[in-house]
């Protein structure tokens, strides 16, 4: 993306009907480090990559509860993505206290979706830099969804969002078709495996990544280093001869499989003309 | 916490608390010790100092230490630490009774003991089942049902038993 005449204002539009300021801020979710959900029909999964900006520091928490029965993975600028998680929280607790019930987290992103969007109209504000990966269980199941800092918000079988994404997404492509019957152990390694393909060749530990579940009878929790490190632990032996097993069983379908998982991906970058956001 | 008064107040001022402790977790990482709670309850009461809540209030909980506390509260907000306390109808009927069980004697005389009072847990809970059980044979409204939550380290269960009826 080129710097150009159009860019300065979020209420500008440019001849080609595309506001840059919002595609700018969707690049910053790229720039930001992975995070990865995906789900099945009782549960869903959230991981994410822990980079700390230098051996001294710590590193920051991109996994947020929401409520017993939704939590928020984010990518991007994370201060932003702190504000939002507020937001999240106090608009459970708001529903909850008026209507003695959780709130459906279908109802929460449109939510977000709409805050986000008014930060695309108003010349004062600017729009937020996080990408929201939104994993929730309610009466319809449970859902995932991916929020955008333009207001757009998609439901997902599995997603990755943040820097070398495309490589978890490639692997959740291959594989997507088992999610909805997996059982939530094998949900949490297959979160696992996908960290560990944006690591690409780092080796995995369970200090570099970190995993939340929700589920069904399962509020949702981080789960801690230790059962982490194990689950590691378990496949990392059996990962030679994993590889064989993984052939592309959707190789024919691939188009079509992938109708729910990447269509935003190639979008922003490589190609000038198309704008990302007519999805 | 445990409230008596009317009860739409006290549905309403538990809802708000349940929902300040939520944020506190959310902000804090861990749960909200006693003390801690106290104070809030006491401010959330004195807000409404002139549209009170129509709730009488005991809370109790384990502090940071993990030791139990008790706190009495009265409609708008006034609370002190103490080592056992009666709300509601039938607390005139109570306090004189645990206070002949639990408050140590003049304290002139004898070393003034602590605020907590000296009972095993069991011992406990059979004094507060006979104390209910004495005041719904003389208070009209004290009767029908008794639920009794025991607090420890290991957490939080309740017991019920069945008062007189009339």
């Amino acid at each position: 993306m080129f710097r150009n005449q159009y860019d300065t204002d979020v209420t500008t539009w440019s001849p080609a009907g595309r506001l840059f300021q919002v595609e700018y801020a969707m690049e910053a979710v790229k720039q930001g480090s992975a995070a990865i959900g995906l789900r099945s029909k009782t549960h869903v999964v959230l991981g994410c990559v822990n980079k700390a900006n230098s051996e001294l520091s710590s590193h920051q928490k991109k996994i947020f509860e929401v409520d017993d029965h939704i939590g928020v993975a984010i990518a991007g600028l994370t201060a932003d993505g702190r504000v939002l998680s507020r937001y999240m929280r106090n608009e459970c607790i708001n529903y909850s206290f008026t209507y003695e019930s959780p709130l459906p987290v279908g109802r929460l992103v449109v939510q977000l979706a709409d805050k986000a969007q008014v930060c695309t109209q108003r010349s004062w504000k600017r729009p937020y830099g996080v990408g929201l990966l939104v994993a929730g269980l309610d009466e319809s199941g449970a859902h995932l969804y991916y929020n955008c800092p333009s207001g757009n918000y998609f439901e997902y079988q599995a997603f990755a969002i943040g820097s070398r994404s495309q490589a978890a997404k490639t692997y959740l492509e291959r594989r997507f078709e088992n999610f909805t019957d997996s059982s939530r152990d094998d949900l949490v390694k297959d979160a696992i495996m996908a960290i560990r393909e944006t690591l690409q060749g780092e080796t995995l530990k369970s200090s570099i990544c970190t995993i939340a579940v929700v589920g069904a009878g399962e509020p949702f929790h981080v789960l801690d280093q230790g059962t982490v490190q194990q689950i590691i632990d378990t496949f990392e032996t059996a990962a030679e001869q994993e590889d064989p097993a993984t052939e592309p069983d959707a190789a024919t379908g691939q188009e079509a499989a992938a109708e729910q998982g990447t269509a935003a991906d190639h979008g922003g970058s490589t190609d000038e003309g198309a704008a990302p956001m007519d999805i | 916490m445990a409230s008596s008064g009317f009860q739409a107040d006290v549905k309403a001022l538990q809802k708000h608390l349940a929902a300040r402790h939520l944020i506190y977790q959310h902000q804090h990482n861990k749960q909200m010790s006693c003390p801690a709670m106290a104070q809030l309850l006491s401010n959330t009461l004195y807000y409404k100092r002139f549209f009170p809540y129509y709730s009488f209030n005991v809370l109790g909980g384990l502090d940071n230490e993990g030791k139990g506390c008790v706190f009495t509260y009265d409609a708008v907000g006034s609370y002190e630490k103490v080592g056992y306390s009666s709300q509601g109808s039938g607390s005139t009927l109570i306090m004189p009774f645990l206070d002949n069980q639990l408050k140590s004697p003049s304290p002139l005389l004898l070393p003034a003991r602590d605020a907590v009072t000296p009972l095993a847990e069991a011992e406990a809970i059979d004094l507060v089942k006979t104390v209910f059980a004495s005041a719904s044979e003389r208070d009209i409204y004290t009767g029908d049902k008794l639920e009794i939550v025991v607090i420890n380290a290991d957490g939080i269960r309740r017991e019920y038993m069945d008062l007189r009826k009339d």
